[in-house]
């Protein structure tokens, strides 16, 4: 049986994986890309569609502010268009205390990138006159924006493989063995591929493979709830999200220059794990119509035309895994982005692939490090 | 189990022969039918008002048509008739129905879907422009309403509906510019062993072309259509085509009727996740069903053309047929003759069924032939050409993929009219037999959702 | 300019009078909207992807390319529609005008 070898086997081809692998390869690192569906599939091609920093854990903001550095420079880096717009994010709420809450942020000493404005009352409604009248304020970020999670993933792929990595879609990992110095990957159809270091980006499915190497992780997996209208004029341009505490409200709406409105949040569902499909429940939709008419009243007339879901990894302080393991060499991990990950796909790739070229990185990620779901030890003796 | 909650959604021949079945039976069915009217597509009942006697309506069909209207007629008061309401997605055991901007659920211990079916397309470079109408869509135009959809109309295409509607058109008095078809005579020769299974259908059939050219309408069998013509402004002008013997022929026109046989609505299906079956001979996926018409899925069952293709008398015996499972599996008494007439009956027209795919085939080669520039899909305006491109420079080579990259089937028919030849152009291009590149999977809502829907307690 | 669809017979019926696009214009009772704008013009609406106009397509309530709005900005789908006295209908999508400041 022949073994393929690189430096770096990457388990997983969303966003993430396939962004780690494009920087891979630009930093000269062989690597194999291994995707037992199709690249980008899951939560990395379903997703919103969020090219957002604002409203992020302000620990996130160094990470979300060398994404965005990357999405500016994405139709050149990459060759390819993954319809980015830098739009502006308008982060409403409906109550004070919560504009209380978003000045409070904006006035964070990490949030200073973002350039966050906060609008009220009527200025508010004067510069978004087609919000509805609940709306009691807002966060503006000039800077963010939205993108087409459909063409990302599978556009970082092919741009790695320009590069010279192997990309293996409909590949599945069955075991991985470390053995030696090296990790030994076998997949259903008995290849086998080996490499110094690994690289988990394996979303809803991460945990998985961390639990085999001593590291489980409380994963949780939701589908989120999307929507899109029939076209209509372009002329809503900024993102608008609602930033509350009471789940039902939580409704984000964007629309593309085709003018397709563009709906989501609300009510997540529960993903088929086993058959790897989620379904829209169609309260979220019911839920989402509700929302929309209060956020934007002049969306009552308009048909909703097609939803969808996806599966996404989620850990319970809604924060990812990324960086080392804490238990084997060379083992590294990008996954459970908690539904907010697309923004920071290329930087994700940019970080990771500087992590698993040089042993270090210049942006601070312990936050979101495994270790933080290590058992004390004697908990883990019991456990086992 | 007397009181399982048995749904059946559609209120055409399948749905309405299935109610009749089940209420023999003393269970009272819900009966939700998108229509305001019952009898389905083929024997839609005109609006009120309109006094078209059924031999004008329905033709050599008038009384079956009669008889299926008599019978839902007596059916009405005795069951739970909700029409007017799209059943628009649906979750295990439970229904949600869109009636006149009202959402509602509807809970199910079995659900029967008699979806029915829509015409099937091929694009053809200009088949945007407006004047051109499905071949169903032409039919109702006159069964319904009792227009012709243009001054003077081509119909284009092929299968025994561009004969039976061409020959309605002229016997109301429309002006018939042509009927070209893509399938030649010698495959209806071929076919002859099979579709005498119903001699008398297939007299119908050669009776309807007598007719056509009795009236002098030129029939052109084995054609290659080129283009729908016209402009942006007034839309159809004409069509152009290659005929049998090679020469480009061109025919005036402000309408075009255009349709390949139909194709099966199996959102509702595909969406409670019943396995679909790629039927070799019609060349597209359906539901897989067993004989009576259970799908894979415990409590969903299908019947008629709307999870296999055999027309409409053929629904007719599915549906009862697909009630008489139902009660095996409520472990009710079942009248084995009534069922073994259903079978017998089913297989001559499934025999019948693979002499018409064989008479008049998909033009599966048309969608490798048609120029970069033609639109595929109508509602996203995607050209073939830009389909093509996310096959080769994306790697696209399956249908859902294709979409996702280049939008065909994303629009508000939801692929309807576009997933199967976008399939065939993504197939010719990555050169791979067309089931292989797979189909485009259902989403809701089954038709667009008004965002005015109000939510009431059902 | 002359209608795309032809009446054949059932002229008989009692009319009804709507708006299409500022203008009256006068139906037949059961005729759909379709029906009712297309025996006297020859389109339904304004694609919104190319210069050309769609005059729906179906006509079974499947393709979704008949949709037109009210004057208030309801949609109406012209094929499962019929027409109603005082209905006031336009061809263009009535959003092109979304409250907008900045």
């Amino acid at each position: 049986m022949s073994v393929q070898k690189a430096d770096v086997v990457i388990v997983g081809g969303g966003l993430m994986g396939s962004a780690t692998a494009f920087f891979l390869r630009r930093r000269g690192q062989s690597v194999i890309l291994l995707e037992r569906d199709q690249i980008g599939q899951y939560a990395s091609g379903v997703n919103f569609g969020n090219v957002r920093r604002q409203g992020r854990f302000l620990g996130q903001l160094a990470l979300a502010n060398r994404s965005w550095e990357l999405w500016k420079r994405l139709p050149e880096l990459i060759d390819d268009d993954l319809e980015f717009i830098p739009s502006g994010h308008m982060r409403v709420c409906y109550r004070e205390d919560e504009v209380a809450e978003l000045e409070a942020y904006a006035a964070a000493p990490e949030a200073a990138q973002l350039d966050l404005k906060i609008y009220r009352g009527a200025e508010l409604h004067r510069r978004f006159g087609f919000l509805g009248p609940d709306v009691k304020g807002g966060s503006y970020a000039p800077h963010d924006g939205h993108a087409n999670p459909r063409l990302a993933a599978p556009a970082f792929a092919r741009a790695a493989i320009r590069l010279g990595a192997q990309i293996e879609e409909r590949t599945e990992v069955a075991e991985v063995q470390k053995v030696g110095a090296d990790f030994h990957v076998t997949t259903t159809d008995g290849r086998q591929f080996q490499a110094a270091q690994l690289l988990i980006t394996a979303g809803a499915w991460g945990q998985k493979l961390s639990a085999q190497f001593g590291e489980p992780v409380p994963l949780d997996t939701h589908g989120p709830q999307m929507a899109v209208t029939e076209p209509v004029p372009y002329a809503l341009p900024t993102v608008i999200g609602v930033y509350t505490k009471i789940p039902e409200e939580v409704i984000y709406f964007r629309q593309i220059p085709r003018g397709n409105i563009v709906i989501g949040g609300g009510y997540r569902s529960k993903p088929d794990m086993l058959n790897r499909r989620a379904y829209v429940e169609p309260r979220s939709i019911i839920n989402q119509i509700n929302q929309m008419r209060r956020l934007l009243p002049g969306v009552g007339n308009l048909n909703i035309i097609r939803v969808w879901s996806g599966i996404e990894g989620y850990l319970p302080d809604s924060l990812p895994v990324m960086g080392p393991s804490g238990t084997v060499d060379g083992l590294f991990y990008a996954f459970g982005f908690c539904g907010h990950g697309f923004q920071l796909g290329p930087g994700v790739g940019d970080v990771m692939a500087e992590l698993l070229g040089t042993g270090s990185t210049s942006t601070p990620i312990e936050s979101f490090s495994i270790t933080r779901f290590a058992l004390p030890a004697e908990q883990r003796s019991q456990a086992s | 189990m007397a009181t399982a909650r048995v749904v059946i959604v559609g209120a055409g021949p399948a749905g309405v022969r299935c109610a009749e079945t089940l209420l023999a039976a003393g269970i009272k069915p819900i009966l939700i039918d998108e229509n305001r009217r019952d009898g389905g597509q083929i024997y839609r009942r005109q609006p009120q008002g309109f006094t078209r006697d059924y031999t004008t309506l329905y033709g050599s069909e008038a009384a079956k048509a009669r008889d299926l209207h008599e019978s839902f007629d007596r059916l009405r008061g005795a069951i739970d008739y909700r029409p007017d309401t799209l059943v628009w997605n649906l979750t295990p055991g439970q229904l949600c129905c869109a009636s006149q901007g009202r959402h509602s659920t509807v809970d199910y211990d079995a659900l029967i879907l008699c979806t029915g079916a829509t015409d099937r397309l091929m694009p053809i470079e200009g088949w945007q422009l407006a004047g051109t109408y499905s071949l169903g869509g032409a039919q109702i135009a006159l069964k319904n309403q009792a227009v012709s959809i243009g001054h003077r109309v081509v119909f284009m295409g092929s299968g025994p509906l561009l004969y039976l509607v061409a020959s309605q058109y002229v016997k109301a008095g429309a002006e018939v510019a042509a009927v070209l078809d893509t399938s030649p005579l010698s495959l209806r020769l071929k076919a002859l062993p099979k579709l005498l299974a119903r001699p008398g259908l297939l007299f119908t059939g050669i009776k309807l072309l007598a007719q056509l050219y009795r009236a002098r309408v030129a029939v052109h069998l084995g054609i290659k259509p080129l283009q729908v013509m016209g402009d942006a402004a007034n839309g159809v002008g004409g069509v152009r085509f290659t005929a049998g013997n090679g020469r480009t022929v061109t025919v005036q026109a402000d309408a075009v009727a255009l349709g390949y046989h139909l194709r099966p609505e199996t959102q509702l299906g595909d969406l409670a996740g019943c396995t679909m079956a790629f039927d070799q001979a019609s060349s597209q996926w359906w539901l897989a069903t067993d004989d009576a018409g259970r799908t894979s899925v415990k409590g969903v069952y299908a019947a008629g053309d709307g999870s296999k293709i055999r027309g409409a008398d053929a629904a007719e015996h599915a549906g009862r047929l697909v009630a008489l499972a139902l009660l095996e599996d409520l472990q009710q008494p079942v009248d084995a003759g009534l069922r073994d007439e259903q079978q017998q009956a089913l297989a001559v027209m499934d025999q019948f069924r693979l002499g018409l795919a064989q008479a008049f085939p998909w033009p599966s080669e048309q969608a490798k032939a048609l120029p970069d520039s033609a639109i595929v899909c109508r509602c996203e305006m995607i050209s073939a050409g830009e389909l093509r491109r996310t096959v080769n420079e994306k790697g696209a080579c399956e249908v859902n993929r294709a979409k996702a990259f280049s939008r065909v089937g994303m629009g508000r028919c939801q692929g309807r009219y576009c997933s199967q030849a976008g399939a065939e152009v993504i197939a010719a291009e990555a050169g791979v037999p067309v089931q292989e590149v797979g189909r485009q999977r259902g989403q809701a809502p089954v038709k667009p959702l008004s965002m005015l829907t109000e939510e009431v307690s059902s | 300019m002359k209608g795309r669809f032809v009446r054949l017979a059932e002229q008989g019926r009692p009319t009804v009078n709507l708006i299409v696009d500022g203008a009256p214009i006068e139906a037949l009772q059961g005729d759909t909207l379709m029906v009712a704008l297309l025996t006297q013009g020859n389109a339904l609406r304004q694609s919104e992807f190319d210069t050309g106009r769609r005059a729906g397509f179906c006509l079974m309530g499947a393709c979704q390319d008949c949709w037109v709005w009210t004057r208030s900005g309801e949609r109406l789908r012209a094929c499962s529609n019929e027409v109603r006295d005082g209905l006031d209908i336009v061809t263009t999508q009535p959003e092109a005008t979304w409250p907008l400041h900045g």
